[in-house]
């Protein structure tokens, strides 16, 4: 199966705001989907829907369908499809422990293995591009990183647990130009084995990194194509008006 | 030309009148700000002073107590029997009752407090929360002789009824009703520390598959731990100073035992009896008062300066 996501008729609202309408979209395996579009469009609600983070908001509800690898998510526990989903948000939110602590946090969750964290904690980091410069010191505070290590550590986090799919929220939204490339050639690396899900303000970002891309306005999705054509040949009016940088 | 010289000669002469307008205006304000600043800090100063004033009484009250009895046997004997002859001035007993109210208070606000502390804020919806907690918050308006009526006119029934033995007046009772007072402390201002904990750390962990059980154990409880010991030390420090419920239901016994079922005496209990009999004043049976108070003073005042610390020390720094 190619289709890591597949969403069918996916209606959001938060209390009486509709905030999704009718999105169908398809997420290919190992490709990296990129959701573009102005505040406010419903991309971030839509990843947030993915892994059912939406759930915890009270007043949310959903209509439509989500399969993840051809399962519809409704019959998952939030907590096993979460496993399954690793999500980095927009502001790196590493937890006040140290940096072992924090990737350790996951796996331990899940009952694994006291022997074998500290192999997961050095793979994971080794993943995210950390290791080298932590190394010498896993038992500091996480706290003490600069801003674009400290989204490492959170993707690194998320690898962890070993999620078939990342969801990356904004990811550099928060971070200098130089962090914010790191992270964009992580992203790269990450495809091989995962399949990536990116909401991004940053045009450039998208066309960079991106397989596909899907332009959301106003809750719908307007777009969705081969990100060289999308961002080359938009079929639709609005979409080169945002890519053009004519609103948003 | 002669009504334009008039006109300019006029202007700059209004301008320099409501220049002075201006300032008088100013100064007036200033003056204003000024009082009131001095006002406020009158009132200020006024806490302060009577603060000041009562801790000096105390220590000259306590000082003149110690020319008449030893430092020593006040701090290390174990008879506390000022009022009879053979008088013995030994607080131990004293100190030992209000220990154990404290003691058994903690053993039932903490874990009851915590875990209710960890349901408003992690598991109650909205709604639920703005409900209980104004509730909980209740309990502690409650005046605490109300307390002491329910702890002889119904814990001390119950317990009689398991314990046939236990004392009409019992340290048990005492503990349960001052624990239940000190509750709503514990979990309101827990909860205010775990609420305060942001939000994007609860995401992070959901994210990676956690329960709601993990998040509250592992992430939000450890990041709000200093506001939650604070709260428990504040707790404490408030069941060592509570006076009417344990004057009604401890008993007026004061007595090195540390079993539950006994009647007792607390330090601010034998306050309140002296205070309240037939003590001459200036007598050195009502002096004890105040070395006793003394002891008082300085056992909470070390739990709020603890308190303090623990909040500052251990503050985890997020973002």
């Amino acid at each position: 199966m190619t289709e890591a996501i597949h969403t069918t008729n996916l209606n959001a609202w938060y209390g009486k705001t509709h905030a999704l309408k009718n999105i169908d979209m398809t997420v290919e395996n190992n490709k990296i989907t990129a959701i573009i579009g102005p505040s406010g469009c419903g991309k971030s609600t839509f990843i947030r829907c993915l892994n059912r983070m939406n759930d915890l908001i009270d007043g949310f509800s959903t209509e439509g369908e989500i399969l993840i690898r051809g399962k519809d998510i409704k019959d998952t526990d939030p907590v096993a499809l979460r496993k399954k989903i690793g999500m980095v948000f927009q502001k790196p939110n590493p937890f006040p422990k140290s940096i072992y602590e924090n990737i350790a946090y996951g796996p331990r969750i899940h009952g694994i293995n006291k022997r074998e964290l500290d192999s997961i904690v050095e793979s994971s980091l080794k993943k995210a591009a950390l290791w080298n410069e932590v190394k010498d010191r896993l038992n500091d505070n996480a706290m003490e990183l600069s801003g674009g290590q400290q989204q490492r550590l959170c993707i690194a986090r998320a690898l962890a647990v070993g999620p078939e799919i990342i969801l990356f929220d904004e990811p550099c939204s928060a971070l200098d130009p130089i962090s914010a490339s790191k992270i964009e050639d992580l992203m790269i690396d990450l495809k091989e084995k995962y399949t990536i899900v990116i909401v991004t303000h940053n045009m450039q970002q998208a066309a960079r990194v991106s397989d596909s891309t899907a332009f959301f306005l106003m809750g719908e999705m307007i777009e969705f194509g081969d990100t060289k054509q999308i961002f080359k040949k938009p079929r639709e009016k609005s979409t080169e008006d945002y890519i053009t940088g004519r609103f948003g | 030309m002669d009504r334009l010289r008039i006109q300019r000669g006029h202007i700059p002469y209004l301008s320099e009148f409501f220049h002075s307008i201006k300032l008088d205006r100013l100064r007036m304000q200033r003056i204003r700000e000024l009082a009131i600043e001095k006002a406020l800090f009158l009132c200020a100063l006024v806490s302060v002073l009577t603060t000041i004033g009562i801790v000096l009484v105390l220590i000259f009250e306590t000082l003149s107590f110690f020319e008449e009895v030893p430092i020593l046997e006040f701090l290390t004997g174990t008879t506390w029997a000022p009022t009879y002859r053979p008088q013995h001035f030994g607080v131990l007993p004293l100190i030992n009752g209000t220990i154990m109210i404290a003691a058994g208070a903690a053993v039932i606000a903490i874990p009851l407090g915590i875990a209710s502390s960890v349901y408003l804020s992690e598991y109650a919806s909205a709604k639920v929360r703005q409900t209980v907690k104004p509730v909980l918050e209740i309990l502690a308006g409650i005046p605490t002789v109300v307390y002491g009526y329910f702890a002889i006119s119904f814990i001390t029934p119950l317990i009689r009824e398991f314990i046939p033995d236990a004392n009409i007046f019992n340290a048990a009772s005492a503990s349960i009703v001052v624990g239940i007072m000190i509750l709503p402390m514990v979990s309101s201002l827990s909860e205010d520390a775990m609420r305060s904990v942001p939000r994007s750390l609860r995401e992070g962990a959901y994210a990676l598959g956690s329960t709601r059980f993990d998040v509250s154990t592992k992430i939000v409880v450890p990041a709000a731990l200093s506001g939650i010991l604070a709260s428990f030390v504040l707790a404490i420090s408030r069941a060592v100073g509570e006076t009417m419920a344990v004057t009604l239901a401890a008993g007026a016994t004061p007595k090195m035992t540390l079993n539950f079922f006994e009647s007792i005496q607390t330090m601010t209990a034998y306050i309140v009896q002296v205070s309240l009999g037939d003590t001459p004043h200036g007598s050195i049976e009502y002096q004890t008062i105040f070395a006793v108070g003394m002891v008082l003073f300085i056992m909470t005042l070390l739990m709020n300066i603890v308190s303090m610390w623990i909040k500052e020390r251990y503050r985890e720094v997020y973002s």
